[in-house]
């Protein structure tokens, strides 16, 4: 038997072609045939309708779906608001990431640097719903949040900013600016590594050399360092971006109710059961983030990756 | 560094120091509500300590259920991604071909898209072709995404040790499969046991694509999510959490420790 599988070995270690053809397949079956395969049959079926009487799918090419989605100006409202909150996610989570990077690459020691990237990696990768379910505890009307204002006699601020049209609510937990908290807490981390990995590649000849030439520590920082970390920058965009568009449990779990993509997408397929109106729906975060791919590979953010 | 840049390392460290507390704070306020003998609200500060909910969260049966569930699903999954990633890792390793690039983006796209769009596709597929969802169902779904951990992991471990000893063995008369048994696994084994740990967290923690690929079994985060949404005893969802925690961050530390081992020197 062993010697079989010797001869069968041998056999293949003189056929390169073979063993890579054969050490690849179980792989391009599986991403290609069922993940590709699905993806595909998502696109296949946003091209089909649904009877509205019987509620059966009609295998028939036609365009109907992609009509019903934009004919509707909730759609569109649906879609506004998603992209908005992906956007200004992405923003912000920028400007609080990179002095935190900013810190690891530059500043911390040797001893300091792998506690700072483990205090990094480590929220990244724990439980996302347990992130979610600590921020309701947080804002809840009776939660920690409320009687840190209240000790400080701050109450009435947070009354003034759920004061706010639009952004605010009854309360925290109910609100944009609460869900806005929730999304820039859960994909910081994402944003923070990619922008600290940038930065660690810049050699700190080049820091010297700005000084040398008489370039202050702001100009240096403008010239030099920036536009090195900014394919970092955008590198960790793709994350907040994408993870925000497609996310549908922060809206669920806190926020006012108002649809975003994901919650749409969702109740599309699954109560309504209309799923090529789902599907049709499903094609507009692919499209958003096919066209920011090709923007951030312009932008040289997938060596930054 | 050079003097000069002292400006404004104290609003840095301030920075850094208030954007570790923000990204912290709320996974240790958690563990603390375990403990709270408040049973309706989230109070605060908690009126009184108890470990009775750890008691009652054992003699739950539906939480026992998605536990071992999410146990299953998880360890699968982990064991096809190991095979598929490493199988693909050797090939992609050992030569330069055509679709190197190609093999990369495959392995990213399932979790570069978001979650819903894997998820509803998935779905879309398996209800077209009449497959009954199952426990299978939702270990296809895991599978697909949990493979980028063992890929990038093992990959980047054989990109790092030396070709020579592979030929080395070839010289002194190894097949194959030897080569593999005793050279290559190895030397590549902490670093398969990284990406398992990883895959595993990633499994148990997974919500999105899991409630579109589940029938009517709940795996922990979907258990979890249920009862956010229609709470029965609050502070047992609290321990369930604290559980959660625990079963994602060990891997994660174990994962850290294994493939840090090897960025020192070893070459």
């Amino acid at each position: 038997m062993t010697n079989a599988l010797d001869k069968f070995f041998t056999f293949l270690f003189y056929r390169k072609g073979l063993a890579i053809f054969l050490l690849l397949a179980p792989l391009l079956i599986w991403l290609g045939v069922v993940y590709l395969g699905s993806l595909f049959t998502l696109l296949i079926q946003s091209f089909f309708s649904i009877d509205s009487f019987s509620g059966v799918i009609k295998r028939e090419f036609t365009l109907e779906s992609y009509y019903d989605l934009f004919r509707q100006s909730t759609n569109w409202d649906i879609i506004i608001r998603t992209t908005t909150m992906a956007f200004t996610v992405t923003v912000v989570s920028a400007i609080i990431a990179f002095p935190i990077a900013y810190y690891m690459a530059m500043y911390a020691g040797p001893k300091l640097k792998p506690v700072l990237y483990l205090g990094v990696m480590l929220p990244l990768w724990s439980s996302y719903l347990v992130k979610v379910y600590s921020w309701k505890l947080i804002m809840a009307k009776e939660g920690i949040l409320t009687w840190c204002l209240q000790e400080l006699g701050l109450l009435h601020l947070l009354d003034v900013i759920l004061s706010i049209p639009v952004i605010g609510g009854t309360s925290l937990s109910f609100s944009y600016i609460g869900m806005f908290l929730v999304f820039v807490y859960i994909w910081l981390p994402y944003m923070i590594l990619p922008i600290q990995a940038s930065l660690e590649r810049i050699p700190k000849s080049l820091l010297e050399a700005s000084s040398d030439l008489g370039g202050g520590p702001a100009q240096t920082f403008r010239k030099v360092v920036l536009p090195l970390a900014f394919p970092g920058v955008v590198a960790g965009s793709i994350f907040t971006f994408s993870l925000t568009l497609g996310d549908y449990i922060i809206p669920t779990i806190i926020g006012n109710s108002s649809y975003f993509i994901g919650m749409a997408v969702y109740t599309h397929q699954g109560t309504a059961g209309n799923i090529p109106l789902a599907a049709a729906f499903s094609m507009i975060p692919i499209i958003i983030m096919m066209v920011y791919l090709m923007i951030a590979k312009r932008l040289g953010a997938f060596d930054a990756l | 560094m050079p003097s000069k840049w002292n400006f404004g390392t104290i609003g840095l460290k301030l920075a850094t120091i208030l954007g570790f507390l923000f990204i912290h704070i709320p996974i240790f306020i958690i563990i603390m509500y375990a403990f709270s003998t408040d049973e309706k609200t989230f109070q605060f500060p908690l009126p009184g300590f108890t470990f009775k909910w750890f008691g009652v969260a054992w003699d739950r049966n539906d939480i026992w259920e998605a536990i071992i569930l999410s146990s299953q699903v998880a360890t699968i999954s982990t064991i096809l991604a190991i095979i598929l990633g490493t199988l693909a890792c050797l090939a992609v390793y050992r030569s330069k071909f055509f679709g190197r690039e190609v093999i990369s983006f495959l392995v990213i796209l399932p979790i570069a898209l978001p979650g819903i769009v894997t998820g509803i596709s998935l779905r879309s597929a398996m209800s077209l072709f009449g497959i009954p969802f199952s426990t299978w169902t939702i270990v296809i779904a895991h599978a697909t995404f949990c493979i980028v951990t063992v890929y990038n992991n093992v990959l980047a471990r054989l990109r790092r040790s030396s070709h020579s000893m592979v030929e080395a063995s070839m010289d002194l008369g190894a097949n194959p499969w030897q080569t593999f048994r005793f050279v290559i696994l190895p030397n590549i084994a902490t670093a398969l046991l990284a990406g398992g740990m990883l895959s595993f967290a990633l499994s148990f923690d997974e919500v999105i694509v899991t409630t579109f690929t589940a029938g009517q079994q709940s795996t922990v985060p979907i258990w979890m999510l249920t009862e956010f949404i229609r709470p029965r005893q609050r502070p047992v969802t609290n321990v369930v959490a604290v559980f959660v925690i625990l079963v994602t961050t060990i891997p994660i530390l174990v994962a850290y420790y294994l493939t840090k081992e090897d960025e020192g020197g070893k070459k």
